[in-house]
């Protein structure tokens, strides 16, 4: 029986695409230094020391293509547990590129997207939270994000679920003994003792989805729109914003690359902006924006800043934002207090909930801009004063995954309570543990890994 | 000794215990003439240890033996002394009927069973070589020198292989209770190639019933409402509750702790005279003692074993003490201060066969045609010795027919939940069913045993005609009275509201369907009838319905689990695969693969030191195998 079976060696570029100072290209495989050696003028790749880096030039044929510094690490002690080597290249896109293509040319194969950390993961190297706290830390957007991811990669959740686990385990041992022994003195104190677990558990559960929500702000960004009629002042608000963090993340391509999202990283908590091409544009034109260019933005939005004059009176445009935006969470901003004070709270007190947090700022003088900063943390409950020892959820699958966990429970409770008798309410309690395994791929549903691993970007 | 050529045959089965009798049977009924070798002929279906049949999971294999037309269920029916039914405060996917049998009666009724089953022959012989041609095994040598010649051979020698008795510092080769043991057949199979290993097993003493003061126990009645094992016996049949025989209830206490503290260094256990691994599920007294050290005190259960006996088996109370130290404990037992021991307990060590040499069917995988069950795969217990003798019978009768292998899956039945783990997972103690084992055992009922299997039974030729009409009948009563309860609207009349209100129910507002109250806890089929009408349907059939509609919700969810299962059991895994070829495999998976060599992907996820990231992988290679061939066509 002849197969294709052997993993090949896969190539592809690790770091996000774009012009940074340096690019990875990441080959993993059996032939990763042979294939890497053939284009590379230096030392010799296949005689040098394991988790080594090595300076020298790639080539095709004669011809230089850049400059670069190449690691060299053998299996098993490298992240795919394979041979492994990564080329750390000084040229833009164009020259890693190149380098990318010439290892495909000497026999790599481009990785499929998330093939180097299938690999980890199917070496046996990571298990499944770790192999998607990888992907968290390289898309981490600051570095709060990048330490929940590092946490995770170290197995902080793996942990806490396998406690949860065996916790579960401990009492269905005890139904299980109930049952297959009704001949002896078990006390039917059971069913007291897994409701009680049912319930203990799932305040942890909970525990666990209240962080999923940080999480996935940590992750993903949180959704932020400035809204507000033109010449509100919400440029200079997002410049001042922009400046006051001198590191702005950067320019990532969304999902399709059209969009350019901005990330704005306010004290470890990443705002994704939406629409601020909308935002600069406005400004600059005459062009008048309306309330329906916003609506989008303000649909898809966390949080939406609401930019108001406070040198002038309201008027409708304004007010049919206020009630646009209502049902949001949002920060109402009375920007210009340097100037005369026309509105005030007090005149927008019929618009107002009671969530809603209202700041009077200076673009200017940088008043209240602090107050922005306090108000999102508040808002969002991301008081995470050190997320070193935190266990956040991070990420859709293991959320959906911990509400189904949850969904179980809840039925585990109501069984008791409609008196089912135990080996039935047990049914969900062991569906529960089971939903908690797949989480940490430890229970074993056959298309979790085709459908995790897809998920992946391309490189890792 | 001098060989002759003795007759030929289909199937031969050597063991007549609860094992043998069952493949014997089966491969007779399905026409294939067979022969029934045993050690001792009055030892057939002999019960060596606790006199009684069923329980959790185990009751569940009796019923489900009955259902693909096996003896047992019937056999204990007419010989029971009385019945419970367990577990009858939890779900109805964990009761289960437990049966005391009279073992004596038990003993000869199958074997009259036996007798008068056409296509069987039933011989005294004591099995010691195999004849196996080109790895077929195509019959068997007694050590009358009798060469019987057959198709198929079913082995079963239960604790008789290489058995030794242990009492105390006493040790002596036997069979169970003092029969003649199996020595060649054991050095026979090991020369063929089967790797073996000891396992231990062991028995209470026995007590003379006059001796026993019964008024310092505790009365265990059996049930009035009448249950059976088997679907054809009829309630009618049913044994008074006083024509039925009580247990007894009685506990250890703190001198007989004492007593076998003071003696540990005189018990096999722990002096290291026994090797063999004991079950941990059902360990001696003196293993409960020291494991538990903080238990004050553990149940005994005085069984009687039979009508026409004194003896009474002392349930719980195994042990392999010297014979005199058995005395001191029994005496120290309140209500055996005075009992008359009959025959001491003893420690029973004995070989088996690793189960991973074993395919689903029972076949091993080293000499084709050549099936072995019962204890000497590594099980404890009669009911599993049954179930898996039932297996190997049909799967021997197939093979002989040409015919494809018949397995259960782990979603059909306990039988098939017990095959596989034997098969993939093996076991290093004696293997004991659990309903923990099953995954679905809310599909898995007793109940519903002749629902799941009969249709199979049928098919193999085991279930007659007459039997199999009465089984489409009470299907299509049920599926009938499922339908009137999911169509009949209650309206809220005066008899039904004041029943709400007996009930603590909120009175109805308007009109709910028969189904839809039988849901609620508390109300049961009888309860409705009052309201939509009885139709004249048997006890039975009312039962599955309300099964059905009352825990419908959780039965959803278990198909819903099997499901999954079966999509994975139809991933097959080739049969020549090279699990060395499977690169990034962790060693530990290929040696395990390779020693158990499943059939699915299923069945490979579940043997242990397989990780999920191995399936991944293995998954991968026979998907790319696949995609490989289909891209050569």
């Amino acid at each position: 029986m002849s197969m294709v079976t052997d993993y090949d060696t896969i190539a592809a570029v690790s770091t996000p695409p774009g012009e940074g100072a340096i690019s990875i290209v990441r080959l993993s495989g059996e032939q990763s230094i042979e294939i890497a050696n053939k284009i590379f003028k230096g030392k010799n790749l296949a005689t040098v020391d394991s988790h080594t880096i090595n300076y020298g030039h790639i080539i095709d044929d004669d011809k230089t293509i850049d400059e670069v510094m190449v690691s060299v690490m053998r299996a098993p002690r490298t992240f795919t547990m394979e041979d492994v080597v990564e080329i750390n290249t000084h040229g833009g896109i164009v020259a890693t590129n190149e380098v990318l293509q010439l290892l495909i040319e000497q026999g790599a194969r481009l990785a499929e997207p998330g093939e180097f950390t299938k690999r980890a993961y199917l070496n046996g190297r990571i298990d499944l939270t770790q192999a998607e706290s990888v992907m968290d830390v390289i898309r981490a957007k600051t570095d709060k994000a990048m330490q929940v991811a590092v946490n995770q990669l170290e197995g902080n959740l793996s942990k806490l679920i396998k406690n949860l686990r065996q916790e579960i385990l401990d009492v269905l041992a005890n139904v299980e003994v109930n049952i297959d022994y009704p001949e002896y003195d078990t006390d039917e104190l059971t069913t007291k003792m897994l409701l009680e677990k049912a319930k203990q558990v799932k305040t942890s559960i909970n525990g666990l989805l209240k962080t999923s929500q940080n999480g996935e702000i940590l992750r993903e960004g949180l959704a932020t729109a400035i809204v507000g009629k033109p010449n509100v002042g919400k440029s200079s608000i997002l410049n001042t914003l922009l400046d006051e963090d001198r590191a702005i993340v950067t320019d990532v391509a969304g999902t399709t690359r059209d969009v350019i999202e901005q990330f704005v990283n306010l004290d470890g908590i990443p705002l994704r902006l939406i629409d601020t091409a909308g935002i600069r544009e406005t400004d600059d034109k005459v062009e008048k924006i309306g309330v329906d260019r916003s609506k989008n933005a303000i649909d898809t939005a966390d949080l939406i800043v609401l930019v108001l004059d406070g040198s002038r009176e309201i008027i409708q445009e304004d007010t049919d934002l206020l009630e646009l935006t209502s049902s949001k969470k949002r920060i109402i901003i009375i920007n210009k207090n340097d100037l005369s004070e026309k509105t005030d709270k007090a005149s927008l007190s019929s618009y107002i909930t009671g969530s809603d947090v209202l700041i009077s700022t200076s673009a200017i003088t940088n008043d209240g801009i602090d107050d922005i900063k306090e108000a999102v943390k508040k808002l969002f409950m991301l008081g995470i004063e050190d997320s070193r020892n935190d266990v956040l959820v991070t990420n859709a699958r293991q959320a959906g995954l911990l509400r189904q966990a949850r969904v179980s429970l809840d039925e585990v409770i109501n069984g008791i309570e409609n008196e089912m008798p135990i080996d039935l309410v047990q049914i969900d309690m062991t569906n529960c543990w089971e939903k908690l395994g797949e989480i940490t791929g430890e229970s074993y549903p056959d298309e979790l890994i085709t459908q995790l691993f897809s998920q992946f970007c391309l490189g890792k | 000794m001098k060989e002759y050529e003795s007759n030929n045959y289909d199937v031969i089965v050597v063991g007549a215990g609860h094992a043998g009798s069952e493949a014997a049977l089966a491969a007779s009924r399905m026409g294939e003439k067979t022969l029934l070798l045993t050690i001792n002929l009055d030892m057939v279906a002999f019960m060596p240890c606790n006199p009684s049949l069923g329980g959790p999971a185990k009751g569940i294999v009796v019923r489900e033996i009955d259902a693909l037309g096996g003896q047992m269920g019937k056999a204990i029916d007419a010989t029971y002394i009385q019945m419970r039914m367990l577990n009858t405060g939890k779900g109805p996917a964990v009761r289960a009927l437990r049966a005391q049998a009279d073992k004596e009666l038990y003993h000869s009724v199958m074997k009259n069973t036996l007798e008068n089953q056409p296509n069987l022959t039933l011989r005294q012989g004591i099995v010691e070589e195999l004849i196996v041609e080109d790895g077929v095994c195509v019959g068997v040598v007694t050590n009358t020198g009798a060469r019987y010649r057959a198709k198929s051979v079913v082995l079963t020698a239960g604790t008789s292989s290489r058995g030794k008795i242990i009492i105390g510092e006493l040790m002596y080769s036997s069979g169970p209770n003092n029969s003649i043991p199996s020595i060649k057949l054991s050095e026979d199979l090991e020369n063929q190639g089967f790797k073996l290993t000891r396992f231990k097993t062991g028995t209470p003493p026995r007590v003379n019933k006059h001796t026993i003061d019964f008024d310092k126990t505790e009365e265990q009645p059996g049930d009035e409402e009448p249950n059976h094992f088997s679907f054809e016996t009829p309630d009618e049949n049913y044994l008074k509750l006083k024509e039925q025989l009580s247990c007894w209830m009685t506990y250890t206490n703190a001198k007989t702790h004492e007593i076998i503290q003071n003696n540990l260094d005189r018990a096999p256990m722990f002096s290291g005279v026994i090797e063999g691994v004991g079950p941990r599920y059902c360990p001696s007294i003196e293993d409960k003692i020291v494991r538990f050290a903080d238990k004050p005190r553990h149940q005994i259960f005085l069984e009687p074993e039979g009508r026409n006996t004194q003896e009474y088996y002392v349930g719980d109370f195994s042990t392999s003490m010297p014979e005199e130290v058995q005395l001191d404990m029994i005496h120290s037992v309140e209500g055996l201060e005075n009992a008359e021991m009959m025959r001491p307990g003893y420690a029973i060590e004995y070989d088996v066969i690793e189960p991973w040499q074993l395919k689903s069917t029972l076949e091993t995988k080293i000499i084709d045609n050549l099936f072995t069950a019962g204890q000497m795969n590594g099980t404890s217990g009669y009911e599993e010795a049954a179930g898996q003798g039932l297996i190997a019978g049909i799967n021997a009768a197939l093979k002989n027919q040409d015919k494809d292998p018949f397995i259960l899956g782990r979603d059909d039945a306990y039988i098939g939940v017990l095959i596989d783990d034997l098969v993939t997972k093996g076991t290093n103690e004696p293997y004991r069913l659990l309903t923990s084992r099953a995954e679905y055992r809310l599909i898995l009922r007793h109940d519903n045993a002749d629902m799941r299997l009969t249709e199979k039974g049928h098919d193999l030729g085991l279930i007659n005609e007459e039997r199999y009409n009465a089984f489409v009948n009470k299907r299509n009563d049920i599926e009938n009275e499922f339908n009137r309860l999911s169509k009949t609207m209650i309206k809220p009349n005066d008899d039904v509201q004041s029943f709400m209100v007996e009930n603590n129910f909120k009175p109805l507002q308007d009109g709910i369907l028969a189904a839809d109250l039988l849901k609620r806890p508390e109300v049961h089929y009888g309860d409705i009838e009052k309201f939509i009408g009885v139709v004249n349907v048997d006890r039975r059939v009312k039962e599955q319905v309300e099964i059905i509609i009352k825990y419908e919700g959780y039965i959803r969810k278990e198909k819903a689990n099997i499901e999954h299962l079966r999509k994975m059991e139809s991933k097959m895994i080739p049969e020549n695969i090279d699990y060395r070829q499977v690169t990034n495999l962790a060693t530990e998976a290929i040696e395990k693969l390779e020693k158990i060599n499943p059939r699915t992907v299923a069945q490979a996820s579940r043997i242990s030191g397989v990780n999920p990231a191995d399936i991944g992988i293995l998954s991968v290679y026979i998907e790319r195998g696949r995609i490989a061939k289909k891209e050569a066509h």
